[in-house]
């Protein structure tokens, strides 16, 4: 998992979807972009809360997972298209029999990953399916 | 001065295990427990669902239905028994995950089961002494219970916020009066580092529970000069069904008045969550001009009561997020061995 300071820059992201959005040409960044890749450098950059809602792009069921993460097999992990527009990877809670491309989720609060028994737990977002 | 819940949110796990589920694996009389107890089923988190996530979440539920800008939150107490952190605050998390944070305090509060409803009282007294704007008091467990240990069949997990505030036109439940009623009472406990709770077996009914529910009750409608009559509804603690069922008949309550806030026979204890998940649900189904009564017991031990009258704005709130019925249905019931991996209680090394 990342380093302590790493994960707190980024906690404002990560707990409420905070990204941003150019009022110049109207896109929405996630993760937070502090600079326009479309109008450069008369773009105007503002903090933006995304709605937490959005629907999966593509996906897939992992069933050999990477170290921290066994119990949770087998798990998806997807691409979720949020409805502002940014695309993002995220854990979807759910029956991997259940999940299919185009499905509509929302966002939730979970735990990411911790540091073993004693070190630092990490929350984050998650999504489940929109209807649950 | 009026005080009151500006707002409320309720989470509950998706998990469930039967009581016959947990019997067959320590070889106990399932029947006999489910009567006794009239606990029938317990949530149980997701392996990824703590104390902290299932606070954050009803703290949400509490936001959206509250409609109020967060900023205006000067306190955040998350009281539970189950804090992820020994050192380190659960309400930090949530005021953050609330975007309540900075100009706000925040603190965590532990009492058994009643944490929740004494981070109530402090946003009472906050707000009533005009320190704070509005106060979130959230109750949060995912509650221990020892394997093989009677407390298996009710340790559950769920969680509720109540924003509180004074300003009339955003009450959706005004809170008349509160009274408590505490002493050293050791009848259930977890020492420092101790995975699970010990307790006193029966020493918890009579001594614990039953004192001080029924003191703490009596204190309040003394206080107000109110009778069980003069009330639509009451929630008393629910760490099963038996105890409140039995607290009300003592003190004069009827079934009718506690049944829609008993929730324990389909989702168990939920410990700091108990009391507030009972007044939660039945916040869900009372009109305006309702009066509420409820006390909650904490182990240790004390009680506190409130008495609550509705309001109008209740039904302009209400369905903005998710009700407690709602919350309940549809879950997904899993075997022992699958319980016990989500609790932990199956270590790799």
């Amino acid at each position: 998992m990342a380093s302590v300071p790493r994960f707190w820059r980024g906690i404002g992201s990560r707990y409420n979807l905070e990204g941003t959005r150019c009022n110049e040409c109207g896109e929405y960044f996630y993760p937070p972009r502090n600079f326009c890749v479309n109008c450069r450098r008369v773009g105007h950059i503002e903090p933006y809360k995304f709605k937490g809602t959005g629907e999966i792009i593509s996906y897939t069921v992992i069933h050999t997972a990477a170290e921290g993460f066994e119990d949770q097999t087998p798990y998806i992990l997807a691409i979720i298209q949020l409805d502002e527009g940014p695309r993002l990877t995220s854990q979807v809670i759910g029956n991997p029999e259940k999940i299919h491309i185009g499905m509509r989720v929302r966002s939730v609060f979970r735990k990411l990953g911790e540091d073993g028994e004693g070190g630092m737990i990490y929350y984050g977002t998650k999504f489940v399916p929109e209807n649950e | 001065m009026t005080i009151g819940i500006v707002s409320y949110g309720a989470y509950v796990p998706r998990y469930r295990i039967k009581v016959e589920e947990i019997a067959q694996v320590w070889g106990d009389n399932a029947e006999a427990l489910k009567s006794g107890l009239m606990v029938y089923e317990k949530s149980v988190p997701d392996i990824d669902e703590d104390a902290a996530t299932i606070a954050v979440e009803a703290a949400r539920y509490a936001m959206v239905r509250s409609g109020v800008d967060p900023e205006r939150i000067g306190a955040v107490y998350t009281g539970s028994e189950s804090h992820p952190y020994a050192v380190k605050p659960t309400s930090t998390i949530v005021a953050q995950a609330i975007g309540a944070i900075p100009n706000m305090t925040a603190a965590d509060f532990e009492f058994a089961c009643k944490a929740g409803t004494a981070a109530v009282q402090a946003c009472m007294g906050l707000v009533s002494s005009g320190m704070i704007d509005l106060g979130m008091a959230i109750g949060a467990d995912v509650s221990q219970g020892a394997p093989g240990d009677a407390l298996e069949y009710t340790a559950a997990a769920g969680g509720v916020a109540c924003l509180i505030g004074k300003n009339e036109s955003e009450l959706a439940a005004i809170i008349e009066d509160t009274y408590s009623f505490t002493t050293d009472t050791p009848d259930f406990w977890r020492r420092e580092g101790m995975p699970y709770p010990e307790h006193g077996g029966r020493f918890t009914g009579e001594p614990g529970y039953f004192k001080h529910v029924t003191n703490g009750a009596k204190g309040l409608l003394e206080k107000l000069g109110t009778k069980p009559q003069d009330y639509d509804y009451a929630v008393f603690h629910q760490p099963n069904g038996k105890f409140p069922t039995k607290a009300a008949k003592t003190l004069g309550f009827t079934k009718a008045q506690i049944s829609p806030g008993l929730v324990v026979p389909k989702i168990g204890n939920t410990y700091s969550g108990s009391c507030l998940m009972g007044i939660a649900a039945t916040l869900d189904q009372a009109k305006p001009g309702d009066r509420i009564f409820a006390t909650a017991f904490g182990s240790g031990a004390g009680s506190d009561a409130f008495s609550i009258t509705v309001t109008d704005r209740i039904e302009e709130i209400r369905n903005k997020a998710p009700m407690v019925s709602e919350l309940i249905k549809d879950p997904i019931y899993i075997d022992y061995a699958r319980y016990a991996k989500h609790k932990g209680k199956i270590r790799r090394s």
